[in-house]
């Protein structure tokens, strides 16, 4: 079977700066990849490539069957395939917990608004905020906003998750109620990207943990190489992490 | 004491209310066809081509950069050199739909541009269309920052109608010429014709600022 993130030879440059410098990694379906590195390793360069927030310089892309590096790929299916969790969550401030569940899979989908409503109450049981359906989200704390937008993303059925740093604006506690969240969806086999800085939880969920440095992937393998890293630079990042 | 007024006679008070309508009128048309206008000049400045950035913000430029006078002149007075002749109330609309489209047009791509880029991201991230992601997500948002420099600006339209007196448009300003030549009293008849834009402009200004109140207090 075809993996569900294939990246090869991948390059990206922000005007001059080289971010990427020729990565190859895959995720296959079930998979759950951690993505750890120092701010400016890249890491997050590289997530927002599977969404195609940013293009790429050169190398090849697929998700879920979409040549993502192509410039005329259809975003609208591409998207529906690929749900994102922000740092910031980016929910949208004018509209409730339900309507921010139940835009996408109405408008995009074209559910009505009763299956739209079930939806949004089975999504929510999952990220266990069922209460707050009604809420504006000014009315959450940072944590259960977080929830809320797994749920959104989670609304669209994708085949694979990103999530990009999504506790490092959360104090522990609030940091921990999401994780758990991540990590029940991990053991129900949804595929999934984590960059990360909570190094405990790489090792908890990660299948594969990959480490960037300086735009390219500097060693990879099981959740084991935080315990035992091979390389001196992994060595002195987990150092600071663990 | 009925038969003058605030010493101008009863028909001239005709006169000037009548022209009180033009100046509303005018102020009607040059806010929503400026507005309809400006609203495409908003959704223009900010959009992927390059080409129609630039017609826009040419546009935008040319507006800003010349008088309104100017610019009625042009129309009323210019434009008959190529054969274009229309009447003052034609020339005064155009005119002020131009102008207000161009203000209102900033105001609006300031509005839109002000909701945070991860919003338009989210919503992108969430497979919506480009309409979808403007009609659902990003105009509720920018609305609310909107409406206050909007009513705000609305007075500046207001004020600016009297513009179009100079192209003999009959709005109040000018009828007050009129008067004034009949009465030869100046000070008087340009008094009260201040005090009736007060009178239109002082609401819009107040109501402006207790908008940008409340949208302050109910600010996330």
């Amino acid at each position: 079977m075809s993996p569900i993130v294939s990246f090869r030879d991948v390059h990206k440059s922000f005007g001059a700066v080289p971010v990427l410098k020729g990565l190859s990694f895959e995720i296959e379906k079930g998979q759950v990849v951690a993505l750890i590195g120092r701010s400016g390793s890249g890491k997050s360069t590289a997530l927002r490539c599977v969404d195609r927030l940013e293009k790429v310089d050169s190398g090849e892309i697929i998700v879920c069957g979409h040549r993502v590096s192509d410039p005329k790929i259809e975003l609208r299916k591409l998207r529906q395939d690929v749900g994102i969790v922000f740092q910031s969550y980016n929910l949208f401030p004018h509209l409730t917990v339900e309507q921010n569940i139940t835009l996408a899979p109405r408008w995009v989908k074209k559910a009505n608004r009763t299956s739209a409503r079930e939806l949004a109450k089975e999504v929510l049981a999952q990220v266990g905020l069922s209460e707050k359906i009604d809420a504006y989200p000014e009315q959450l704390s940072g944590g259960q906003q977080q929830r809320v937008a797994i749920a959104r993303s989670l609304a669209m059925r994708p085949q694979v998750m990103l999530f990009d740093e999504v506790t490092s604006a959360l104090d522990p506690q609030l940091t921990e109620e999401v994780l758990r969240v991540i990590e029940q969806l991990a053991k129900q086999g949804m595929t999934m990207l984590l960059v990360t800085h909570e190094m405990a939880f790489a090792a908890r969920v990660a299948d594969r943990v990959i480490f960037m440095h300086e735009g390219l992937i500097h060693e990879t393998g099981s959740r084991d190489i935080l315990r035992n890293p091979a390389t001196a630079e992994l060595k002195s990042f987990v150092g600071v992490g663990l | 004491m009925i038969a003058s007024l605030l010493g101008i006679s009863p028909a001239h008070w005709a006169a000037l209310l009548a022209g009180l309508k033009w100046t509303i009128f005018l102020s009607v048309v040059g806010f929503l066809a400026g507005g309809l206008v400006g609203f495409i000049v908003a959704l223009s400045r900010i959009s992927d081509s390059v080409v129609v950035r630039a017609v826009a913000v040419t546009y935008v430029n040319l507006i800003q950069g010349t008088p309104l006078l100017v610019l009625m002149f042009v129309l009323y007075f210019g434009l008959p050199v190529f054969g274009l002749e229309m009447p003052p109330l034609a020339a005064a609309c155009i005119a002020m739909t131009m102008f207000s489209a161009a203000y209102l047009g900033e105001i609006w791509r300031g509005c839109l541009q002000s909701v945070p880029r991860t919003q338009w991201e989210a919503a992108d991230c969430l497979a919506l269309a480009r309409w979808e992601r403007m009609l659902l997500v990003i105009l509720p948002q920018a609305l609310r920052i909107a409406v206050p420099p909007t009513v705000g600006f609305m007075v500046q339209i207001v004020k600016n109608t009297s513009v179009a007196s100079v192209i003999g448009m009959a709005e109040m300003t000018y009828i007050g010429k009129l008067i004034n030549n009949a009465t030869f009293q100046p000070f008087r008849t340009y008094l009260i014709i201040a005090g009736l834009y007060f009178l239109l402009c002082y609401p819009l200004s107040w109501l402006s600022r207790r908008l940008e109140r409340k949208l302050n207090v109910a600010h996330r």
